[in-house]
């Protein structure tokens, strides 16, 4: 009998062009997606070889960093970020490449449509410049973030050289109580493991908390697999996987389908594969989870309080600690909630889809949001944002004071306009909580969307089951 | 073929900066990636920690100290380049003048970046890094050199230890070739299996 292999064995050795000694795997890739920040440079680099783009129709662009999220009747202002996606739209034309650029009824964040369009399917492998590419790996494709020059390397040849990563098995066993999501279990894992706890391997979720998980909830999970050090993580495609992907615009249609079907049906890890690490959590455990520091490693449960760096023996560990509290102005064993908020953002590739935009909805519903805060709301794409307005979730949105703004990445990477004053406190459903990353000096506290809603109409940190 | 930066053996003072999980928001936050070349990335290099909100460099960070103004070696705390994907991060570093990292653990995609733009990420364990940050606090002129060819890292006083680094990437920063000249090769390779599998 052969040796058992994970899932990510499988989609590996499905894409291995060569392999010679002493040298990197040649690797398939599949899927290429591309936005304006990351893509200019390679553009140029092909340009300054005279080399044409292999597959066209594996590439696929849009534009989200650097999009305004005011209305799109209104002129950008920033001009070095229009330059930008000038220069997106001129090297897509040159090139040959299909992009959904701002006011095209498919634009949106580059990991919100790729899945939401059908591009993305089971046991493919899928890069794009950008680190939260492992969002795709909720369909059990290899999907990772890549360089600028990684992202020539596959233009010019559809492939990567890579070195084939380690595997690790994450099971999240149980059931989540109520209030706790997809965002928790991710934070519980980091906060576990530590951001760099999975670096050189690749995650694979599993375990009945996973199976029980949506789509949706399962892309929140994968992708921020990167802020646990993994360049990818994986969940086995199944019934919820498939049913997701049936009759999508660019999934496989009649015949197409049922080949495919067939092929995705042999994608699970083999009884008794093994991995190289492995970790457990159990989801009965689980509590809304809420970050307090600069990575998205340092988060705790809603109800404990902000540990202490002097009980850290470690002294570099202490120091980041302390550097840590002191940028966010936090005391060691206070704690979080209570704690004042000036800015709610619900929206990121993480927590920008209809389920995440229901949640925080069901919240706000017949409530406000406290007079000192501004909440922005931001749909990951224009198709969301169309669902969510034909739901009335806009209405609910608008009524109760918050902002109802154009897809895009927005305050996640505060490229665009959209960002935290210096000083200012944020509870934010995004992925990285690093100093100035939602706007210089602005602080930021990571949450699910339930607890970010909770959060915007007390005007503090607070803990949504109580309001459930 | 293509160039990049050839890495040739490296003597320089070490520039401690001792922080555990410098993300690369830090090394270059997202406000200077609106580029569409790598050029002047360097005035963005660590630019919250360098400069004070009026723009006047703060003293008390270890890049703005004169004796580092020529240093091309950062001496690093664990897990150095975490987070985002940003190729723009190695390009600050170089251009800043930047030829080395020493750390504990690199974070995967920021080690595969420098290692395409001539910057070495150097690992080391806990006790050399421990003597290297020793060796620093005696003396900021004190000068380490790395030889790549040889894998190791001499201090001052002819001690060395030796890192890993994968033998493809150690034989295109030596020749001072990009690794898509070799990619390029497997052409017929690619062909064939776009044929096999997709019939094209």
């Amino acid at each position: 009998m052969s040796t058992p292999k994970t899932l990510l064995d499988k989609v590996w050795d499905a894409h291995l062009v060569a392999q010679e000694p002493d040298s990197p795997a040649v690797l398939y890739i599949d899927l290429h997606l591309i936005h304006e920040v990351t893509s200019p440079q390679a553009f140029s680099g092909l340009r300054g070889r005279g080399l044409k783009l292999r597959r066209t129709e594996r590439t696929l662009a849009t534009m989200d960093h650097s999009t305004p999220t005011t209305p799109l009747s209104l002129p950008m202002l920033d001009a070095q970020g229009s330059a930008q996606l000038n220069q997106l739209q001129k090297n897509c034309e040159e090139f040959g490449i299909q992009l959904y650029e701002l006011g095209s009824e498919n634009n949106g964040i580059v990991h919100v449509i790729g899945p939401e369009l059908g591009f993305v399917q089971p046991g493919m492998t899928i890069v794009c410049g950008d680190s939260h590419t492992a969002t795709h790996g909720a369909f059990g494709s290899l999907a990772f973030g890549i360089g600028t020059s990684e992202v020539e390397h596959v233009f010019a040849t559809q492939c990567l050289l890579q070195h084939k990563p380690r595997s690790y098995q994450v099971r999240v066993e149980g059931k989540l109580g109520v209030g706790v999501s997809a965002k928790d279990i991710i934070l519980a894992l980091i906060a576990k493991i530590g951001i760099g706890g999975g670096t050189g391997h690749v995650f694979e979720y599993s375990g009945s908390a996973i199976s029980a998980l949506t789509m949706e909830e399962r892309m929140t999970v994968c992708n921020m697999s990167i802020e646990g050090g993994a360049r990818a993580g994986m969940i086995a495609p199944d019934e919820t996987t498939f049913e997701y992907l049936s009759g999508r615009e660019f999934a496989p249609q009649g015949a197409a389908w049922e080949q495919a079907l067939a092929s995705w049906k042999q994608l699970p890890s083999d009884a008794g594969a093994a991995y190289d690490k492995s970790v457990t959590l159990q989801a009965d455990e689980l509590e809304p989870m809420i970050t307090y520091g600069t990575n998205p490693g340092m988060g705790i449960k809603i109800s404990e309080r902000v540990p202490d760096p002097g009980k850290i023996a470690n002294s570099a560990e202490r120091q980041t600690l302390e550097k840590s509290l002191a940028y966010m102005d936090i005391r060691p064993g206070e704690p979080l909630l209570g704690h004042p908020v000036d800015v709610v953002f619900v929206g990121s590739c993480t927590n920008s889809r209809i389920s995440d935009l229901r949640q925080a909805a069901g919240i706000l519903r017949d409530r406000k949001v406290a007079q000192n805060v501004r909440m922005l709301v931001v749909p990951g794409s224009q198709k969301i944002k169309k669902m969510a307005e034909q739901e009335g979730l806009d209405k609910i949105f608008i009524e109760a004071g918050a902002e109802w703004r154009e897809a895009g990445c927005s305050m996640c990477i505060a490229m665009n306009g959209d960002q935290l004053e210096p000083g200012q406190y944020a509870v934010s459903t995004t992925n990285r909580n690093f100093e100035g990353r939602q706007g210089k000096g602005g602080r930021t506290f990571l949450a699910s969307p339930l607890t970010a809603a909770a959060s915007a109409v007390n005007g503090v940190i607070s803990d949504v089951r109580q309001m459930m | 073929m293509a160039t990049m930066q050839k890495f040739n053996n490296l003597t320089s003072r070490i520039i401690p900066l001792l922080h555990n999980n410098v993300d690369t928001d830090q090394i270059i936050p997202a406000r200077f990636l609106k580029v569409t070349d790598k050029a002047g990335l360097a005035d963005g290099l660590f630019t919250d920690w360098r400069y004070n909100p009026d723009g006047t460099p703060k003293a008390d960070f270890v890049m703005n100290r004169p004796e580092y103004q020529d240093a091309k070696i950062i001496l690093a705390g664990d897990n150095f380049g975490c987070g985002s994907s940003r190729e723009h991060a190695p390009w600050a570093l170089t251009g800043w003048g930047v030829q080395a990292v020493i750390s504990t653990s690199f974070a995967d995609i920021f080690k595969n970046n420098a290692l395409k733009n001539g910057l070495l990420p150097v690992v080391v364990d806990q006790q050399w890094h421990d003597n290297l940050v020793d060796l620093s606090e005696e003396s900021a002129l004190a000068e380490v050199r790395i030889d790549l060819e040889e894998q190791r890292v001499y201090l001052p006083d002819d001690s060395y230890f030796e890192f890993p680094v994968d033998a493809f990437a150690k034989k295109c920063l030596l020749a001072g070739v990009d690794q898509l000249g070799y990619l390029l090769s497997f052409d017929e390779k690619i062909s064939a299996f776009e044929a096999r599998r997709d019939g094209l």
